[in-house]
């Protein structure tokens, strides 16, 4: 029986192999997520062809945008977000949720990532997940799962996304609630005054409003 | 519901923390807080699963990467072969497992990298497999070579294979480097000290002949261990 295999850093030069082309899209057949500018001429790599039929899939479309900053305040322009979540009924694809009594989407997968941009930007296309059982009987919120990794990430970050509107669930999440208080907001998404069905999710890995991240 | 059985955390004496002075982008790229440790629920022991599932995301398997273009890339070709599994032995199947690595002469075919050596136009450096019902996977490429980077003076990388790992549970994810045996440049690199002494071997491949091929390309074994996992979940 071993241990444990210890973690690497991706290192600065990833765009080659993990994004690809509409990696950021979870309901179209963008090529949001990927970044082909970075990548010498000659060396693209698979591109998907909507397989999954990802304009059909059902629930709410959003976007989520946002920035990642490193604890002095700098942009980090070379990272990788990963995200899973649930599908708009609240159902994982996965033999391990098994409520036959929410559907599953054949649609959905509810995986993504996104290379960030030369801002630090990032932007997702995808759907709002539904509420999701927790520990004991508990109901957790709307939720997203994010994973940050990166050149200088010896390790991963993993964090949430929860939704500004979900203000009872969100009161009543069994993650969140571990969170101080004056903490929460780092993890609540902000609604764009100018696109309703644009959230804001940035992360700080330092200053004032720094993100919560988890030990998972 | 039952709540799932949890995975067993990241062993803090295997691996590399967060910031580590002598590599010196992590510094700037670790939380200023503590992480807050939550339980593992529905959400942290589920991810992409299921037949199919990675292809319909990512398109198919990319094994041979001696293979991706109308020539053969420069360079000495290797079989890198091993097994995922978990804290238990168990194997886990079903596993994305990507690769991405520089050529022969230590370049990638990334714009960032400015490294004075030559680029070959049959060398991508980037394949896919996810692992079979056993856990086993098995990747044809090109041997890396080292190259220089920004860190301390005149600072190498040793030879190395990126890994990135994807299973079935938010939770297991693992990106971590693979290593050549004997690399007088792995005792001096950063990254690889970011890994407490003791474990540090566990990113060092083994050159294996019954993974060699005759006539062909010399082997390497690679194994990984992942997060295992209790064994019954707990009914409410």
């Amino acid at each position: 029986m071993g241990g444990q295999t210890p973690w690497q850093t991706t290192g600065p030069f990833f765009h080659f192999g993990l994004p690809w082309s509409g990696c950021a899209d979870l309901t179209g057949d963008t090529t949001l997520g990927a970044r082909p500018d970075l990548v010498q001429p000659g060396h693209g790599y698979g591109v998907t062809e909507n397989p999954t039929g990802r304009n059909a899939v059902s629930g709410t479309r959003i976007e989520i945008a946002g920035h990642v900053w490193d604890n002095k305040g700098a942009p980090i322009i070379d990272g990788l977000i990963e995200i899973w979540q649930a599908n708009a009924a609240g159902r994982y694809a996965h033999p391990e949720d098994a409520r036959k009594d929410i559907a599953l989407d054949p649609h959905f997968i509810g995986f993504g990532r996104c290379a960030l941009d030369q801002t630090g930007g990032f932007h997702f296309r995808t759907i709002k997940p539904g509420p999701v059982p927790g520990p004991g009987n508990t109901l957790q919120a709307p939720h997203i799962a994010f994973g940050l990794v990166g050149p200088g990430f010896l390790k991963r970050l993993v964090t949430r996304i929860y939704f500004p509107e979900a203000r009872a669930e969100n009161a009543e999440d069994p993650i969140l609630g571990i969170v101080p208080d004056n903490r929460r907001s780092t993890l609540v998404a902000v609604k764009d005054p100018a696109q309703s069905n644009l959230y804001r999710f940035d992360i700080r890995l330092g200053g004032d409003a720094e993100t919560v991240f988890f030990d998972i | 519901m039952a709540d799932p059985a949890p995975y067993s955390r990241e062993d803090d004496a295997v691996q590399p923390p967060l910031s580590f002075a002598d590599f010196k982008a992590s510094v700037v790229r670790a939380p200023t807080k503590p992480l807050i440790r939550v339980p593992h629920t529905l959400t942290e022991v589920t991810g992409p699963s299921g037949e199919g599932v990675w292809e319909k995301l990512m398109g198919g398997a990319v094994i041979d990467l001696t293979r991706q273009h109308s020539g053969t890339p420069i360079g000495e070709r290797i079989v890198v072969s091993g097994r995922v599994v978990d804290e238990n032995d168990r194997p886990v199947p079903g596993v994305m497992l990507e690769i991405l690595q520089a050529n022969a002469a230590g370049r990638y075919v990334h714009q960032y990298d400015q490294h004075q050596a030559p680029l070959d136009p049959n060398f991508t450096g980037a394949g896919r497999v996810v692992t079979d019902a056993n856990g086993n996977y098995r990747i044809i490429t090109i041997k890396p070579a080292p190259y220089p980077w920004y860190n301390q003076r005149n600072a190498w990388r040793p030879a190395h294979i990126h890994f990135s790992l994807t299973g079935s549970a938010f939770a297991n994810r693992l990106v971590t480097q693979m290593y050549f045996p004997g690399d007088p440049l792995f005792p001096l690199d950063a990254i690889a000290n970011a890994v407490p002494q003791a474990y540090r071997d566990r990113l060092v491949a083994r050159f294996d002949m019954e993974t060699a091929e005759p006539f062909w390309a010399l082997g390497y074994r690679f194994d990984f261990v992942l997060r295992g996992r209790n064994a019954t979940p707990v009914e409410n």
